[in-house]
Order: structure tokens, then C-alpha cells, then sequence
């Protein structure tokens, strides 16, 4: 065997080698430095990130390694770079919550289980066997339950992580029933000759299902609506820090999972399968994750059911199949990443100071706190799609898209994406709403957010206005992913 | 006299179909682990019989039934830690009473 092949995954041995620092600092450094933990992991981090974007420019545009098992090139850098810069404002604006007196225990036990999930993440993004994407799929989300459960004095915490683990088994044994009936089919697991087996045999009924069971198993991890019911309740229960991993880097990473799956290994059933199935569910998701959105009063379980919604605007870039959905796709994740965790982080402020996360407390927040109010408002303007803000970029880009693929049943699509985006303005106003017109008295005090939150959402407010102004980052997107020679070779054009 | 895939294939299929209906109608948690555990073990069969009966030629399958085992243990394990942190905070485990969040 060639060892060397290893250094094919540069990214993975680099996050490796940061969760052995990390690990090793959590279990032998003197107590007295333990407090530094949390900044230190954000600055390897940031470094990670830094090497990871010099790699993609400079590196080979496409490696394989492993016999073709693991793949990486410019784009699928390009994804992981994007979800390591979500994973360093994230681990910014936990640096409050970490150090605080119920986590002091198990500080380094958040840290390395959100390392161990972003390499899981990183296997399934780059994954072009269904064994090594299983393994990732697998540690991308067990750790994520023990994460969930990490507030342990909380009862919704524990709620939330049964909810969270009993779904994503069953989700894992739907999915893996799936892949079973599609080895029955093909006789390999390999993406590239799924797809060469499939295009040479006809459309069969254990074809359909076993797409359908697939299609539910990852479905599951991106709650799209049939298989949503979770989210809410694990939104709400889990700290506030792994709620906002949990919607944006998770989601992130699945979504451009599911694009590499479906393309790669079922591109060649794509009208007579897949297209019609993703219909139903974009639909479904758009319209059902709004219309719960509207009634929601606890910040987090809004926010849940939004991001149900935003997970259905992703999945027109995969619909739309060509070079271009996949590009505005990664713009989209990119964009939802600063607006997401701007809101979060505003929930995560005010829940650190007050307590409070009922949205009929947000009342008069303009007046109390008038940064944190300017810093939710971007955020709500950006997750609505107003222009001038990213937010509208990447949901323009990504309908274009949808249209360019070109058939009328797309047309109806991006029309009921488009009705759905005025519908989901109405609650995203509703918060800014409470907060700057009402004239009740404000019932959250001043106070003074701490550095961390306060450097998490000057980064987040810069992402949501910069992208929105100024966008070279999608035309890079663009033109990276026509280049890429895998992605083309499997997209319709 | 020469057992039929059918045989291993049609066991394996109720055992998944059980599995969900245990998952959907059982209230007792650890009643819910075990019909995970059948759907898991349902796709195990499966792997194993497609490659011993139709791709012999290599052991892809039976790999992915040794890697899938593993998985499963280790979802079952995290389960029930979250399990005995449950009991130690309601003294029961049975599903209904995990209500306080609803929609």
C-alpha cells in the first residue's frame, strides 16, 4: 500500500492534528490556564482556515486517493474552508458559554466533540464510497447528540438529545436499507460505479425505493418536512452554541454531501427519479417550515423552523443540476452562515445575560440595546432576502439557477419559492417588529454583551453587508465549479 | 437442498418492518433501541446475502455489515448513556413523558 496517498487529505490531518492539541491541552494543562482553552481552539482554527484557503489556491486541482474512495479538489476545499469559517464564529461565541460555571467541567469535552463532528462532516464531503460516507455521516452526527446533552442541569437538554439520537438511528437504518438495496442493484458501493451500473440497466421498482430510502435517510440530517419533526424540539433544548452549529455547519455539510450523492452516484436517473422526489420535498419544506415559522414564540424554535425553510432554498441549487446550482448552493451555505450565526448570536447574547428567549420579550430591544437590536435586524433582513444585504444575493443566484435548468416544472417551483419568500418576510419582520416599533417598555435591561459575542457578531455584520455589496467570492464559486472536471462531468449542461 | 437468497432476504425484511413498527408504537425507550436494533440488523442480512449470492467475486458487502455492526454499537452505547441521564432526571422512561416541548 502507498502511505503517501495520505497527504491527499490535507485538510482532515490538519483538523486531526488541531483535536490532538486540543485533547492534550484539555487533559494535562495546569488548571490554571484551562480558561484559555476556548480562545486557543478559535485561533488554530483560524490558522486551519488560513493554511486550508492557501491550499485551495495553490494546491492540485483534483487528487484521488484510496482508490478513488476519497476524492478532493478545488471545490470540495473551497465547501470545507466555508464550513471552518462557520465553525470559527461559532467557537468565537461560545467562548462566554464555555467558561461559564456549569461547563467549567466539561469545557474540553464541547470542543473536541465539535472537532470530531466537522471531521465527520469533512469524510462525508469528500467521500466518493457509500462505506467511508457512512462513517462520516455517523461521526458527523453521534457526537452531536452527546452535544446536545451537554447542558446537563437543563431538562430540555436531555429531552432534546433523546429526540435527537432515537431520530437520527432510525434515520441511519432507513438510510443504510437504502444503500443495501442499491449494492443488491449495482454489486459496489463505489459512486462512479453506481453510476456507470445504473445508467446501463433500466428503471426498476427497488430503484425508486431504495433512491426514496436514501433520499429519507439524508433527509433526516437536513430536515426537509416529512422527516423535520425533530428540529424544533432539539433547536430548543440544546445549549445555544450547538443549536447554532447544528443549523448552520451541520446543515451545510449535508446538503453538499447530498449534491456530491446525488450527482455523482444517481446522476444518471435524474428525470425519471430524483428530480420528482426533491420536487415534492422542496415544496413540502419551503412551505411547511414557513407556515410553522409564523406561530412560533421562542426564539430558537423560530429560528428552527426557518432554517426548515432555508434548508429547502438549498436544495434548488441541487435540483437545478448543472455547474451553476452547485456554485450559487455554496454561495447560499456561505451566506446563511453569517446571517444565521449573526441571530444566533444575538439569541446566545441576551440568553447569556438575561435568561430570556421568548420573542415577546425582544420588545423595545432598540432602545435597551440598540447594537444588539441593529445586529438582528441585518440578520432577519438578510434570512428574508432584502436587498442590499447577502442574503438576497444568494437567493437570487440560487432561483437563477433552478431557471436555467430549463423545464416549465421548475418555473412552477422557483414561483412557489418566490410566493414563499414574501411569506417568510412577514415573521422575519415580526421580530424587528418587536423590537424597534413596539412601544411597550423594554423588558430586557442594558447590558453589556462580552468580547467574544461582541467580535462573533462584527464579523457576522461585516459578512452580511460585505457579500451583499461586493461579490467576487460567487464568481470565484462559479468559475471554480465549471472547471471542476468531476462536477462537469456528471452535470447536465 | 440449496437455500434461496429469498429465504435470507424475506426474514430480513420483516425483521426491518418490525423494527419500524416497534419504533412507532412502543412508548418504553428501551423498547425503541431494540426496534432500531432489528432495523439495523434487518440491513446487515441484506449486505451479506446480496454479496455471498450475487457479487461472490468480492467482499464489499460483508465489510460494510462488519463496519455497519460497529456503528450500531456505538449508536446503541451513546443511546442508552442519554437514556440513564433521562432516568436520573424523570425516574421513567417512557416517551410520554418527555412532552414538555411541543410545537
Amino acid at each position: 500500500m502507498d502511505y503517501s496517498q495520505f497527504l491527499a487529505m490535507k485538510q482532515e490531518i490538519g483538523l486531526l492534528i488541531l483535536f490532538l492539541i486540543v485533547f492534550f491541552y484539555d487533559a494535562f494543562a495546569p488548571r490554571k490556564v484551562q480558561k484559555y482553552l476556548p480562545g486557543l481552539t478559535a485561533i488554530l482554527m483560524t490558522v486551519l482556515t488560513v493554511v486550508g484557503c492557501v491550499w485551495m489556491f495553490t494546491g492540485e486541482s483534483f487528487t484521488s486517493a484510496f482508490n478513488g474512495m476519497y476524492e478532493t479538489s478545488t471545490v470540495i476545499d473551497a465547501i470545507k474552508n466555508i464550513l471552518n469559517i462557520g465553525v470559527i464564529i461559532v467557537l468565537i461565541q461560545s467562548v462566554k458559554w464555555a467558561n461559564g460555571e456549569l461547563m467549567i467541567m466539561r469545557r474540553g469535552e464541547f470542543y473536541m466533540l465539535l472537532l470530531v463532528t466537522l471531521f465527520g462532516m469533512y469524510l462525508m464531503i469528500s467521500a466518493r464510497h457509500f462505506l467511508l460516507f457512512v462513517i462520516g455521516l455517523e461521526s458527523a452526527s453521534l457526537p452531536l447528540a452527546a452535544m446536545v446533552a451537554l447542558d446537563k442541569n437543563r431538562y430540555e437538554s436531555h429531552e432534546a438529545a433523546v429526540k435527537y439520537i432515537l431520530t437520527a438511528c432510525f434515520s441511519s437504518a432507513v438510510f443504510m436499507m437504502g444503500l443495501s438495496f442499491i449494492y443488491g442493484l449495482t454489486g459496489s458501493l463505489y459512486f462512479e460505479d453506481i453510476y456507470m451500473s445504473l445508467a446501463g440497466q433500466g428503471l426498476s421498482v427497488m430503484m425508486v425505493l431504495a433512491m426514496a430510502f436514501v433520499l429519507a435517510g439524508v433527509g433526516f440530517k437536513l430536515s426537509l418536512v416529512p422527516f423535520h419533526l425533530w428540529t424544533a424540539d432539539v433547536y430548543q433544548g440544546a445549549p445555544t452554541s450547538v443549536t447554532s452549529y447544528l443549523s448552520v455547519i451541520s446543515k451545510g455539510a449535508t446538503a453538499f454531501a447530498l449534491l456530491c450523492i446525488l450527482v455523482q452516484a444517481f446522476g444518471c436517473v435524474y428525470s425519471q427519479v430524483w428530480e420528482w422526489m426533491l420536487y415534492a420535498l422542496i415544496i413540502l419544506t419551503i412551505t411547511i417550515g414557513n407556515l410553522f415559522a409564523i406561530r412560533q414564540r421562542n426564539m430558537k424554535r423560530f429560528l428552527a423552523f426557518s432554517s426548515v425553510s432555508q434548508a429547502g432554498y438549498i436544495m434548488l441549487g441541487i435540483i437545478a443540476c448543472n455547474t451553476m446550482g452547485a456554485a450559487a448552493m455554496m454561495y447560499y451555505i456561505f451566506v446563511y452562515i453569517f446571517s444565521n450565526l449573526a441571530a444566533f448570536g444575538v439569541i446566545g447574547a441576551i440568553e447569556n445575560a438575561t435568561g430570556r428567549v421568548s420573542m415577546d420579550e425582544y420588545s423595545g430591544l432598540s432602545k435597551s440595546n440598540p447594537r444588539l437590536a441593529f445586529t438582528m435586524m441585518l440578520a432577519m433582513f438578510s434570512l428574508a432576502g432584502i436587498p442590499p444585504f447577502a442574503g438576497f444575493f444568494s437567493k437570487f443566484f440560487i432561483f437563477t439557477s433552478a431557471i436555467n435548468q430549463g423545464s416549465i416544472a421548475i418555473y412552477v417551483l422557483v414561483l412557489i419559492a418566490l410566493i414563499n419568500t414574501i411569506i417568510s418576510l412577514y415573521y422575519y419582520l415580526l421580530v424587528v417588529k418587536a423590537m424597534y416599533i413596539s412601544d411597550k417598555p423594554a423588558v430586557i435591561d442594558r447590558f453589556n454583551s462580552t468580547p467574544g459575542e461582541r467580535l462573533g457578531m462584527i464579523i457576522t455584520v461585516a459578512g452580511i453587508i460585505l457579500l451583499g455589496l461586493a461579490s467576487p467570492v460567487y464568481n470565484w464559486l462559479l468559475e471554480t465549479t465549471d472547471m471542476s472536471p468531476i462536477l462537469n462531468m456528471f452535470m447536465l449542461q | 437442498m440449496e437455500i434461496k437468497a429469498i429465504f435470507y432476504l424475506l426474514p430480513a425484511l420483516v425483521m426491518f418492518c418490525a423494527g419500524v413498527y416497534g419504533f412507532i408504537t412502543r412508548r418504553n425507550m428501551i423498547a425503541m433501541l431494540i426496534s432500531l436494533e432489528l432495523m439495523l440488523n434487518a440491513v446487515d442480512i441484506n449486505f451479506a446475502v446480496f454479496n455471498r449470492f450475487l457479487f461472490p467475486g468480492a467482499l464489499e458487502g460483508m465489510f460494510f455489515t462488519l463496519f455497519a455492526i460497529a456503528i450500531a454499537a456505538a449508536e446503541t452505547a451513546l443511546a442508552i448513556a442519554i437514556l440513564i441521564n433521562i432516568f436520573r432526571s424523570v425516574k421513567n422512561i417512557d416517551v410520554r413523558d418527555l412532552n414538555e416541548m411541543k410545537f
